[in-house]
């Protein structure tokens, strides 16, 4: 199969996949597959959005945690001012309107990954994965005292936001929403890495020094798909917070940075679907795993040595060669 | 004719080592001007001073009427340099054509395009294919860099390069590495450029200098020893004692 084949065949697949979740979940009498297809889709919004910076871009982000729980404590937030109908900072009316918390996270997050990305891009190397990863530490330690919106218990977001007349807390609708969100970013985000600015950013992971001698400055662009990419994770965990109704700085803590660059490794850094692929096996093996072990990441680990010694391109490379071989 | 390019006291020092010992070097406008000298005379030094790479310590560096000290690389490139690598600084996940995209999309200023897919885009392919074929790799346009020879990806470089209109190419040992058809081929594409953009030249290959320089200056450690034509160089007693007699003969 030439390479355009390979892509239609996975989106009509994967399409026809997902729809079928909330069916599949009935025929297999197992409701919490709902429930787990969700949270792979939100994963899958931010492992694309690291994979943007991190597969294509060559900037390894360790702190992408931080955009992830900013993201959800925006939803926490507005909804916290909009229960008890007191503004935020006494001008800001709070919220519990989908189409406004989430353009509302995924703004405070992109002005937030300029903030960090301004300062953390000046470097490269170990030094910007240091520098990332103490950034979000901070913010870290900001919302666990923050005792304002429940410090290191987290805060309780009593109900979804709302969605037209959508009832939000049926999980199959909540899942068709954010299958409609997935799909819209990953288009996006599939457009962007096929444009010019896409082309240029994949020159500047390979060679900074060739993309200058043709007359471009890599700063900017680098800056601008760590802006993207914030803005992505932000609206992850704005529905992330959604879903679980609940957000807590554990959504910031590094390990859910280290969580969302396996997706990305595991399923195949650079790659167009691979962030979907890493979010659906570590989410799917984590869920498992833990039923009978605690200590999954012990099995886990070891699977994902064997992934990057072994297997280039991660499972979305592994898929593509199988169905090239494909008549 | 105008100086293009005009370099006057340039000093750079590694610790004790004068790298580039008070150099002065003028560039005409439309001159193939040759720069030769022993290995670590300190050529590519000099090109890298040229081209941003490093500061000098000392000296000024004048192109098209304007000073390049403090200015970035990228800025230089704006304002006309162009440069082939002698060790090719290319993008191993690339094919040739993605190379030349990536410098048509630079010259023509326009990277913060998010939407239209680039591989597809005529404004951009049209350009390309077309320094592609002024460099005879037409035909090879799909192929990775990593499946290149070495002489394809010397003639990528100089693609590049012209894929960015520059006033001033800087050259640093197109032909090093290339078999003998090869080297006659770079010297044919380098004649064919003539006139069309101004060349410093640094080479290795005699007859290719002697064949295309309309000027030639001699670098040892650092210094120019003599500047003049082909036959004022070849005819030159000190150069013919600090390198021709010992390099070429
Ligand atoms: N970054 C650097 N740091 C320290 N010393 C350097 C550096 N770059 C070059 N040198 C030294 O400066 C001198 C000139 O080197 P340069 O590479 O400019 O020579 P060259 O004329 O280009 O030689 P060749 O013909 O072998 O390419 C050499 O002695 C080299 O070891
Ligand atoms: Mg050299």
């Amino acid at each position: 199969m030439t390479r355009q084949n390979v892509s239609i065949v996975l989106i009509v697949v994967l399409g026809a996949l997902l729809l079928a979740v909330p069916a599949l979940a009935a025929a297999l009498g197992n409701p919490a597959l709902v429930g787990l297809a969700t949270r792979v889709l939100i994963y899958a919004i931010a492992a694309a959005s690291l994979n943007l910076v991190l597969g294509y871009g060559g900037m390894v982000s360790f702190g992408h945690a931080a955009f992830l729980g900013v993201g959800g404590y925006v939803v926490g937030i507005l909804f916290h001012h909009f229960r008890f109908s007191e503004p935020l900072f006494g001008v800001i009316a709070g919220s519990d309107q989908l189409l406004v918390v989430l353009p509302a996270a995924v703004l405070i997050t992109g002005i937030l990954a300029a903030g960090i990305g301004a300062l953390a891009l000046r470097t490269s190397g170990v030094q910007f994965i240091m520098i990332t990863l103490a950034f979000a530490q901070m913010l870290y330690f900001f919302f666990i005292a923050l005792k304002t919106y429940g410090g290191d218990d987290g805060l309780v977001i009593r109900r979804r936001s709302a969605l037209f007349d959508l009832d939000m807390r049926d999980d199959r609708t909540f899942f068709y929403v954010v299958l409609g969100f997935a799909v819209t970013f990953f288009a996006i985000y599939a457009t962007v890495i096929r444009s010019r600015f896409g082309l240029l950013l994949g020159a500047i992971r390979q060679n900074e020094s060739r993309v200058a001698a043709v007359g471009i400055a890599p700063y900017r662009y680098k800056l601008a798909a760590f802006v993207i990419s914030g803005m992505g994770a932000g609206l992850a965990g704005a529905l992330l917070a959604n879903y679980q109704r609940f957000v807590s700085p554990d959504m910031l803590h590094w390990t859910k940075s280290g969580e969302l660059m396996m997706m990305v490794i595991l399923g195949g850094a650079g790659t167009l679907f691979g962030p979907l692929f890493g979010a659906a096996a570590l989410i799917s093996l984590e869920t498992y795993l833990t039923q009978w072990t605690e200590r999954w990441m012990l099995i886990l680990g070891p699977v994902l040595i064997l992934i990057v010694l072994f297997m280039r391109g991660g499972i979305a490379g592994l898929i593509d060669q199988l169905l090239r071989r494909l008549k | 004719m105008s100086t293009l390019l005009e370099v006057r006291g340039l000093v750079k020092r590694f610790g004790g080592l004068v790298a580039t010992d008070h150099l002065n070097l003028d560039v005409r406008s439309g001159e193939i001007h040759a720069l030769i000298g022993p290995n670590g005379a300190g050529k590519t030094t000099v090109i890298n001073q040229l081209f941003g790479d490093f500061a000098p310590d000392e000296g000024d560096i004048t192109f098209d009427g304007a000073s390049l000290l403090g200015l970035p690389t990228p800025a230089r490139v704006q304002r006309g340099l162009g440069r082939t690598f002698q060790i090719t600084r290319l993008l191993p996940d690339f094919t040739a054509l993605e190379h030349l995209l990536l410098a048509v999309q630079a010259h023509q200023g326009h990277c913060f395009r998010f939407f239209r897919p680039a591989r597809s885009d005529p404004r951009l392919l049209s350009p390309a294919r077309e320094a592609l074929a002024r460099v005879d790799l037409a035909d090879r346009a799909d192929i990775k860099v990593s499946a290149l020879s070495h002489g394809e990806r010397k003639e990528l470089e100089l693609a590049i390069a012209l894929a960015l209109h520059p006033k001033l190419l800087l050259l640093d040992e197109p032909m090093a590495g290339l078999g003998a058809s090869e080297t006659e081929g770079m010297v044919r594409l380098l004649e064919s450029l003539r006139g069309e953009v101004t060349m410093l030249l640094v080479e290795h290959d005699m007859d290719a200098v002697f064949a295309l320089a309309d000027r030639i200056t001699v670098l040892v450690y650092g210094k120019a020893i003599a500047s003049g034509t082909s036959d004022e160089i070849q005819a030159n007693p000190e150069v013919k004692i600090a390198y021709l007699g010992e390099g070429d003969a």
